[in-house]
């Protein structure tokens, strides 16, 4: 069994890993807000959060960018916190 | 010593960008069990970056043919691409076009129904006359949807795929043989034995060596290196490709699409100054050449911004409804990433590692080639193919359209040579397991605790002195400054520790190993820029201004052991036409 803060910290460094895209502007938006904006979401944004980076790529670009936009409602809104987390 | 789990596959491919991909692809149909090891999801490869297009001579906006295709690569790679690779991948084009076509890859369009193709820098006619109109495109998505696309047909072909799987060194036999690799599970930090008849390495270029780079951060060159440390020299290390417009002090590519839509460069006097470096091609001048004169521009004086450290690229002449019918990505890069909109204000640019033109020497049957007697012989087993292979078709510099060709026309000649060979070669050969105990040894090196340096600083260090050092424009003082700071970072990097030693998802022990072979591929780099005292194409040395086709119309082979190098000839001649002889380059 491994602890709860291991838990919380191996599933953290799995995102991390997942955050790592074919895309530079891809790693920059999504790791700048793992950094600073993922630790404000409530479970089930963070669960929202998880489902976007199931995503493709390309995809996932066209929402950050604001190209596109999603029409569910709180995918948009884990979206919207990520172009608002301005790291870069 | 217990040696990990095994699985045994016919063929392995190391890599899941377009280039593995389409190898696998090819492999699966011919009933070989294949293994893909990719160190993420493969649908988040690098190829998706390839926004913009697929070079072949179709000629359905304006007329084409392979020949004139050879002649721009030929002439866009300063004369060091080697000619029959170039021969054969410029009249493959066409066919492969129409095979992604068929596969399900969704092309823009013509209003008649046939493929639309868009103009690209280093495109021209007849020769070298009027610009040519050659990349086909799927939107400005054109490499995700070939990665998709050969992604879904892998899937349906029942291609196995290890993901989230990091290759860590290559194995082989005393002979010679590659029999394999080790790698680690990234979820369990578990490592896993696959040995295989055949091995190909398609893991992509190394833009990760620069601080400032367009390439996505996965990108650390980790077959490459595999290679160095299997003794295999890299070719042509020193051509680097930097795009002229990446956003300045960022990185992030503003495509060449932009320039092609009518956008046009400027200096703080708002001088058009590509006119001066390239009167004919102007703004769509090859990228080495919109490269050095940004920089050359900068250095004079005549920069932008509080630090004149930048040019502009001005599109706000094109108009907002331009702007957003025909570039609303870049609007929206630019927005995101620098607050401002293009249709009224300038984006700020300036070079931006791009492209690694150098890599593992093959043949254009994929073979990875090594030098023996007066020639060169094939290394048993392995092959690589795409951003990581040195094939050469790009010799000192790629042109725009060409990267996406390169990894489907080259990983399809490649799964067709890998077929041949495993009629030849129908069993494994034996493990050598000191191969295997070697391999662990790099991860084993891992687990040292204590004090020391953090991975994370001697990476930044490296990216930054790499920048410094090795950039646009080199001289041999800076580059043996450069040379002995990254030996440097080479020591200090032995003894750096980890903080974390976990096992499940330990990223931080996985971008150690990516730093190791960013060093690897540093001091390659380094090392094959000191020894070409010339310049040509990406590599451009002060103190050495003139191309010197007597002396230098050969390719550079480095060697880990020792940081030796090698020269081979360029192959001049190519498999059915008149050879193109080396002429003056002008845009």
């Amino acid at each position: 069994m491994h602890s709860e803060p291991e838990t919380r910290n191996s599933k953290l460094r799995q995102l991390r890993w997942r955050c790592r895209r074919g895309m530079l502007e891809l790693d920059i938006l999504l790791e700048g807000f793992l950094q600073h904006g993922y630790e404000a979401l409530d479970g089930g944004q963070r669960a929202d959060f998880e489902r976007l980076l199931a995503l493709p790529d390309q995809e996932l670009l066209e929402y950050l960018l604001g190209t596109r936009t999603s029409t569910e409602g709180s995918l948009a809104h884990v979206i919207a916190c990520i172009r608002n987390t301005s790291v870069f | 010593m217990t040696l990990p789990p095994a699985r045994k596959f016919d063929t392995l491919v190391i890599g899941a960008g377009g280039g593995g991909l389409r190898a696998a692809l090819q492999l699966a149909q011919a009933d070989a069990s294949v293994a893909v090891v990719s160190k993420v999801f493969p649908i988040r490869s690098h190829t998706v970056a390839a926004q913009g297009g697929i070079n072949a001579a179709l000629a359905n906006v304006l007329p084409d043919n392979w020949h004139w295709h050879m002649y721009d690569t030929i002439k866009g790679s300063d004369y060091l691409g080697d000619q029959d690779a170039i021969e054969y991948m410029c009249r493959a084009a066409s066919n492969i076009v129409i095979e992604l076509e068929h596969a399900g890859v969704p092309f823009s369009r013509l209003p008649d129904g046939r493929i639309y193709q868009r103009r690209f820098g280093g495109q021209s006619q007849n020769f070298g006359g009027e610009q040519a109109a050659r990349a086909c495109a799927a939107a400005d998505r054109t490499g995700h949807a070939i990665l998709h696309t050969l992604y879904q047909q892998n899937i349906r072909a029942r291609t196995h795929f290890f993901d989230e799987y990091f290759a860590v060194d290559l194995i082989r036999d005393e002979q010679g043989y590659i029999l394999g690799v080790l790698a680690l599970e990234i979820e369990t930090g578990e490592p896993l034995l696959i040995e295989a008849k055949t091995t190909l390495i398609a893991t992509g270029g190394a833009g990760q060596l620069f601080r400032t780079n367009t390439n996505a951060r996965i990108n650390t060159g980790d077959g490459m290196a595999m290679a160095l440390r299997a003794g295999i020299p890299l070719q042509d290390m020193e051509f680097f490709q930097f795009h002229p417009t990446g956003i300045a002090g960022k990185g992030m590519l503003i495509s060449e699409g932009v320039r092609g839509e009518g956008g046009f460069l400027v200096n703080k006097d708002g001088e058009r100054f590509m006119e001066r470096y390239a009167p004919h091609a102007k703004d769509l001048a090859s990228r080495d050449v919109v490269s050095r004169a940004i920089y050359t521009e900068v250095a004079e004086g005549r920069g932008c911004g509080a630090q004149g450290d930048h040019v502009f690229l001005k599109l706000d002449h094109l108009g907002e409804e331009t702007v957003a019918a025909r570039l609303p990505a870049i609007r929206e890069l630019a927005r995101t990433f620098l607050h401002i909109d293009p249709a009224h204000t300038p984006i700020p640019v300036y070079p931006t590692a791009h492209y690694t033109m150098g890599g593992i020497p093959t043949d254009r049957h994929g073979r990875v080639v090594v030098p023996a007697g007066q020639g060169e012989e094939a290394i048993p087993g392995l092959y690589a193919v795409g951003e990581c292979a040195c094939v050469s078709v790009h010799g000192a510099n790629r042109l725009g359209g060409n990267s996406l060709l390169d990894i489907v026309v080259f990983g399809r000649a490649a799964g067709n040579d890998i077929i041949e060979y495993l009629r030849e070669n129908r069993f494994h050969r034996p493990l050598n397991v000191a191969s295997v105990e070697q391999a662990l040894g790099r991860l084993a090196r891992w687990e040292r605790q204590g004090e020391g340096e953090t991975v994370d600083g001697l990476r930044r260090e490296l990216q930054q002195i790499m920048e410094q050092h090795c950039g646009v424009f080199r001289s041999q003082a800076v580059l043996e400054q450069g040379l002995d700071k990254v030996v440097q970072v080479q020591q200090r990097l032995a003894n750096a520790v980890l903080r974390d030693h976990s096992r499940v998802f330990n990223t931080a022990r996985i971008e150690a190993l990516e730093l190791e072979n960013l060093v690897e591929l540093a001091l390659a780099t380094v090392t094959s820029a000191l020894g070409r005292t010339e310049s040509r194409g990406a590599h451009s040395r002060v103190d050495h201004p003139q191309r010197d086709d007597e002396r230098w119309l050969r390719h550079t082979l480095f060697f880990r052991e020792g940081r030796t190098l090698d020269y081979k000839p360029v192959r001049m001649k190519p498999m059915t036409v008149e050879s193109f002889a080396p002429k003056e380059r002008t845009y």
